[in-house]
């Protein structure tokens, strides 16, 4: 990679990454709560409407959707995203998507008598949630979101596609420029992993917080460290193969 | 909204070309996850540090960098020292690859959970080690992982059309080639709900096996 490329496109391209990263995810963690947490509702039409989503999101690529937004939906409504905009919508949809089953894993996981001791308190459902719930599910969630924000990263150098000038786009400029491609790409797959290592680090610290504030501490039962990604216990490996792609409600 | 069904019908014929090509993407990509997860699982157990050491590095960097960015190395650098492949091939192997270390996760938590109790078993039965794993542990992990690599191969599907970005006509490489050529926006639609169409049926029938495979 010349330095020019280097400099003008490269480290750019790493700001344009992590700023697709950052936006996607936060676009996928309010959908993966609000579709989780309406998944868990008891009028069956809310129910319905966001197992729809669900279903529907999950069960697309999210390089084609990313194109459809890019290319068709342009076409289709006579209105046009900015690409960076239509990269980080479609990577927020589907990884919310996937997040939501996470969540509404984790919900069903708190025990019934936690949801019962709010009901007998005269809590409302929003009170419930927000005082019993979500902090009891909250450390549950965070190794697989832990993961699921690994795939996200991953999921970023599609936007590279519909021509957003992120680092895998300018190790591309850099191949098609110096006719060498090796460095470029060399260098690329070690930002991106450079990139999940801090993620994961970050996560971790979040996972310890969140177990400390419900006064559980240590690594947790049944799962060892792995070098980077958290090692899941067999349950919860069988749970994450389902998170993206499992069907049928429930 | 302008939707010409025309458009749709002019598409089917290359549209099926793709879904055949993806197909063939999916089944050997599959196949070389499977086996390739099997022999990372294993080799992440051994308690030679110089097997397991570097297997785990490696897999942990491919679980780590994009599917996308592997694709292009497939492709671009790896024939400045080695062999050049098309791009199919090249999108098979790299499918392959990338998601044998996803199954071999799965393969690994399957190991661990077969009951102590059949290890010591085989250990009180004096069967060699070879024999331990090919009729006690294997044939037990194996039934309970079933599901869980059917899931990665519906995920597999969904990340297939990134080898279109390498130049394979599969679905979406099909879809781009009409869509350039015609200036229509049916066939990216098309393409996506063929997706859907493909995807959740193969998942309710995970669920069903699921099922089955837990009684």
């Amino acid at each position: 990679m010349s330095s020019g490329i280097f400099y003008e496109w490269f480290l750019p391209g790493v700001w344009i990454t992590i700023q697709v990263t950052v936006y996607s995810a936060a676009l996928a963690g309010l959908v993966a709560f609000v579709v989780g947490i309406a998944r868990t509702h008891r009028l069956w039409i809310v129910r319905f409407v966001s197992g729809t989503y669900f279903e529907i999101f999950r069960g697309t690529s999210a390089l084609v959707f990313m194109l459809w937004m890019a290319f068709a939906f342009p076409l289709m409504f006579g209105w046009q995203f900015v690409p960076m905009y239509a990269g980080v919508l479609a990577l927020g949809l589907t990884y919310g998507a996937y997040g939501s089953e996470i969540v509404r894993g984790s919900l069903q996981s708190v025990s019934a008598a936690q949801r019962e001791a709010g009901i007998a308190l005269s809590f409302t459902r929003g009170q419930r949630l927000r005082r019993i719930e979500l902090p009891q599910a909250w450390p549950e969630m965070v190794p697989p979101f832990n993961n699921l924000l690994i795939e996200l990263l991953k999921g970023t150098a599609l936007v590279s596609v519909i021509s957003v000038a992120d680092m895998t786009f300018a190790a591309g400029l850099s191949r098609l420029a110096t006719n060498e491609s090796a460095p470029a790409y060399v260098l690329l797959l070690f930002s991106y992993f450079v990139i999940a290592f801090v993620l994961t680090r970050i996560m971790r610290a979040v996972e310890r917080k969140a177990k400390a504030g419900i006064g559980q501490g240590g690594g947790g039962k049944g799962r060892f460290r792995g070098l980077l990604a958290l090692k899941l216990s067999p349950e919860g490996e069988m749970r994450q193969a389902k998170t993206g792609t499992a069907g049928g409600q429930g | 909204m302008n939707w010409d069904w025309s458009v749709v019908e002019d598409f089917m014929p290359s549209f099926w070309d793709g879904v055949l090509v993806t197909l063939q993407a999916l089944a050997l990509g599959s196949l070389i996850a499977f086996a390739l997860g099997l022999v990372w699982a294993m080799a992440q157990r051994s308690h030679r540090k110089w097997i397991s050491w570097p297997v785990t590095a490696v897999t942990e960097f491919i679980r780590n960098t994009p599917l996308l960015v592997q694709l292009f190395f497939l492709f671009y650098v790896v024939p400045t020292f080695g062999p050049s492949m098309s791009p199919l091939v090249t999108g098979v192997i790299g499918l392959g690859l990338h998601y044998s270390t996803y199954t071999a996760e799965v393969y690994r938590a399957g190991i661990d959970g077969v009951p102590v109790g059949q290890w010591e078993a085989a250990t009180a039965l004096s069967l060699p080690r070879r024999r331990t794993w090919t009729s006690v542990i294997l044939p037990q992990a194996i039934r309970r992982v079933i599901p869980a690599l059917g899931n990665y191969v519906v995920a597999m599907l969904k990340d297939s059309p990134m080898i279109a970005v390498i130049g394979a006509f599969e679905m979406l490489g099909e879809a781009r080639a009409f869509s350039n050529l015609t200036f229509t926006f049916e066939a990216y639609t098309v393409v996506g709900i063929a997706f859907i169409l493909i995807a959740y049926p193969a998942s309710l029938l995970l669920r069903a096996l699921e099922r089955r495979l837990a009684q």
